[in-house]
């Protein structure tokens, strides 16, 4: 698990002027599930591309095991790809899709039918060898698409959303599929997906990225926990992020209040973006809570409500099992290990602001909110907060 | 209304097909008179197959066919790959340099080969540089353009995925052609040689300008004949070259229908409303 596989040193990538990569660095360790998450047009798929040696890098290089592999071409790589639409040859059957490249490597037909029975029966498709491609469902290609590829045994498994074209259900079941064959055969995935939940259910390492930058690599724990800036903790989940400024460790101050916070290491008073997740708002009384904000829209989800609470025209999305009117006044308490501080970035005020999923349209704000905590520094945060919600 | 559309098409494949059909009935007629049916005779096809003169020159117009769609095919295949890799604003310009030999007077064309061949022969010094190869390459030059017009399609319609998974499977780029990509454009290939052989077969503007004595193709010796009074087993002869290529057409169109039947089942396969553009993320 701990031996480097694959490592891509400072790859950039221009189409005519047009930067799609800009200097990645990413190091995958062998048998690893490795995740490039990211909306469309991140460079995800282009920096799978480039691994597997469909597109060569503008600069940088890419090394594996050790070795630099820049000009080898994509016949000569010990990887293999599952392609987003499958890409199976619809002139064969689902039998010699998959033989496909044992019969280029020349081996003995007992060989051959060796290992794409073994492959079919892994992939759940026994009895489909003589079907035709057209003759399959999208799940079932997907299947064949996998057979294809593991048979070869590559070292690395290339996948470009492969899950993409595949209903809801299906997709559900093929995630764990995916996962138990990774497990099984201990071969490292590098895995492309837009779907956030996709990549956090399955991957070792998801690797977020955005504007072909990388904006964060870690565990999946780390990645929602940790989010490193306000794309990530908006990519990643659901995330209230509002200005803020770190007053001194573990203290920081939004919405004109302190709060405590596990996070240190930060300036004396350097604007700051705080991420509250929904789920870890506990609402009480208005009283006891030590922000209060007007009910402005409740949606049932099954689980929980999604309830959109107006503070002074920042509106927050909480998630609570407890139904609360439209209009009713709440209180809300955040405890140290609720709030997540992160540096600011480019990304600083586009996101985490949910005045958009009201219908409700709010006109200023009261600039009188809180004026005794307001006194300190002019809290260029709090005015931040307030244009935001006022600008839907 | 109804019944006014359907008179109309079948008045339309009527005044299309009666010359036809009065040389096929006229080439069964006993009489030399067209206008007068004098009873049914085979006499007209014995007589052409007893012919030493048409039986060779329809040889001669089949080897020329045969070899220039085939060589075209290969040609026009080739430059249709290259044509597909190239950027969008550089391909649609050489589309339109390759049709405009379509579009071209065939006996621009005709002359214009004639002038080049001549002036050839006079750098090679050769007395008569007029026969079967000028001829074989004018056929090859005007088929050229339909085996492109043809093929090319089918190779935007590929999934250019299935050449990156053929080399992502071991293929050279040659193996991913030939083990790949041909099966896909096959029925492109085939459409456009059929349409070439047919064009080939029955040209004769341009056949005329750059045929030589020694080898002469039929179209090019009807013309000749038809400087006499036509002879009834000339009747026979369109006869059964109209059926030739009739047989040709009626192929090329199974074809068509059934690689359009693949397709949409593929489609089907794929659950539909996926051939979205893909984004390269």
């Amino acid at each position: 698990m701990s031996k480097e596989l694959i490592r891509l040193i400072d790859c950039s990538m221009a189409f005519d002027d047009e930067i799609v990569l800009d200097s990645i660095n990413l190091s995958i360790k062998n048998e690893e599930f490795l995740t490039l998450l990211g909306p469309s047009g991140c460079g995800k798929t282009t920096t799978l591309r480039i691994i597997g040696g469909f597109l060569q890098a503008t600069s940088g290089d890419v090394l594996f095991d050790g070795e630099r592999i820049n000009d080898v071409p994509p016949y000569q790589r010990k990887v293999n790809t599952v392609f987003q639409r499958y890409a199976l040859f619809p002139h064969l059957d689902v039998y010699e899709n998959v033989a496909f490249g044992l019969r280029l490597a020349k081996l003995p037909e007992q060989e051959i039918d060796e290992r794409v029975t073994e492959m079919l029966e892994i992939v759940s498709l026994k009895g489909f060898e003589n079907r035709s491609i057209s003759q399959l469902s999208g799940g079932q290609q997907q299947r064949v698409a996998i057979a294809r590829a593991l048979v070869n045994r590559p070292k690395v498994l290339l996948l470009d959303e492969p899950l993409g074209a595949l209903d809801l259900r299906l997709r559900k079941d093929m995630q764990q599929e995916l996962k138990r064959i990774q497990q099984t055969l201990g071969i490292t995935f590098v895995y492309v997906t837009h779907d956030q939940e996709e990549a956090l259910s399955m991957s070792d390492t998801v690797v977020v990225m955005d504007r072909g930058r990388i904006q964060q690599i870690g565990t999946p724990e780390d990645i929602y926990n940790e989010p490193e800036n306000a794309f990530v903790a908006d990519f990643i989940g659901e995330s209230n992020i509002l200005d803020g400024v770190m007053l001194e460790d573990y203290v920081v101050k939004f919405f004109g209040r302190k709060f405590r916070c596990l996070d240190a290491g930060f300036e004396p008073n350097e604007p700051v973006d705080v991420v509250v997740r929904p789920e870890d708002v506990e609402i009480v009384t208005p009283e006891k809570g030590q922000l209060t904000g007007t009910v402005t829209s409740v949606t049932f989800m099954g689980v929980h409500y999604d309830t959109i609470v107006d503070f002074h025209g920042f509106k927050w999305l909480i998630q609570t099992t407890e139904h609360h009117d439209v209009d009713e006044v709440i209180g809300i308490r955040l405890g140290p290990d609720d709030i997540h501080i992160m540096h600011r970035s480019e990304y600083s005020g586009m996101f985490g602001d949910y005045s958009s999923y009201s219908e409700e349209y709010d006109e200023m704000n009261d600039p009188d909110l809180y004026p005794e905590d307001l006194s300190e520094d002019s809290s260029e945060s709090e005015e931040g907060a307030a244009e935001e919600g006022s600008e839907t | 209304m109804r019944t006014f559309q359907r008179t109309f098409t079948y008045l339309v494949l009527l005044f299309l097909y009666i010359p036809m059909v009065v040389l096929a009935v006229a080439s069964f007629n006993a009489g030399t008179d067209p206008a007068v049916w004098k009873g049914f005779t085979l006499h007209n096809y014995s007589e052409l197959f007893a012919d030493g003169v048409l039986l060779p020159m329809l040889l001669n117009s089949v080897i020329i066919a045969v070899l220039s769609s085939l060589i075209a095919t290969v040609l026009g295949t080739a430059a249709s790959i290259g044509m597909h890799d190239m950027k969008p604003r550089l391909r649609s310009m050489y589309m339109t340099v390759t049709n405009i030999p379509m579009t071209n007077p065939d006996i621009v064309t005709g002359v214009s080969l004639a002038l080049l061949f001549a002036f050839a022969g006079t750098l090679l010094k050769m007395k008569s540089v007029l026969g079967f190869v000028t001829l074989l390459i004018a056929h090859i030059t005007f088929s050229l353009p339909y085996i492109i017009m043809s093929v090319l399609p089918k190779l935007s319609q590929m999934d250019p995925d299935l050449q990156e998974a053929a080399m992502d499977l071991g293929c050279t780029p040659r193996q991913a052609f030939f083990k790949v990509v041909l099966h896909e454009i096959m029925p492109g290939v085939i459409s456009g040689a059929l349409m070439a052989f047919t064009m080939s077969l029955d040209d004769f503007v341009i056949s005329y300008f750059v045929y030589g004595p020694k080898f002469v193709t039929l179209p090019v010796e009807i013309y000749n004949y038809t400087k006499k009074p036509l002879q009834p087993k000339i009747y026979a002869l369109f006869t059964l070259l109209f059926m030739v290529i009739l047989l040709v057409m009626i192929v090329m169109t199974m074809l068509e229908a059934r690689d359009e039947k693949q397709q949409t089942q593929r489609r089907i396969a794929f659950r539909g409303g996926r051939n979205r553009k893909e984004v390269r993320g």
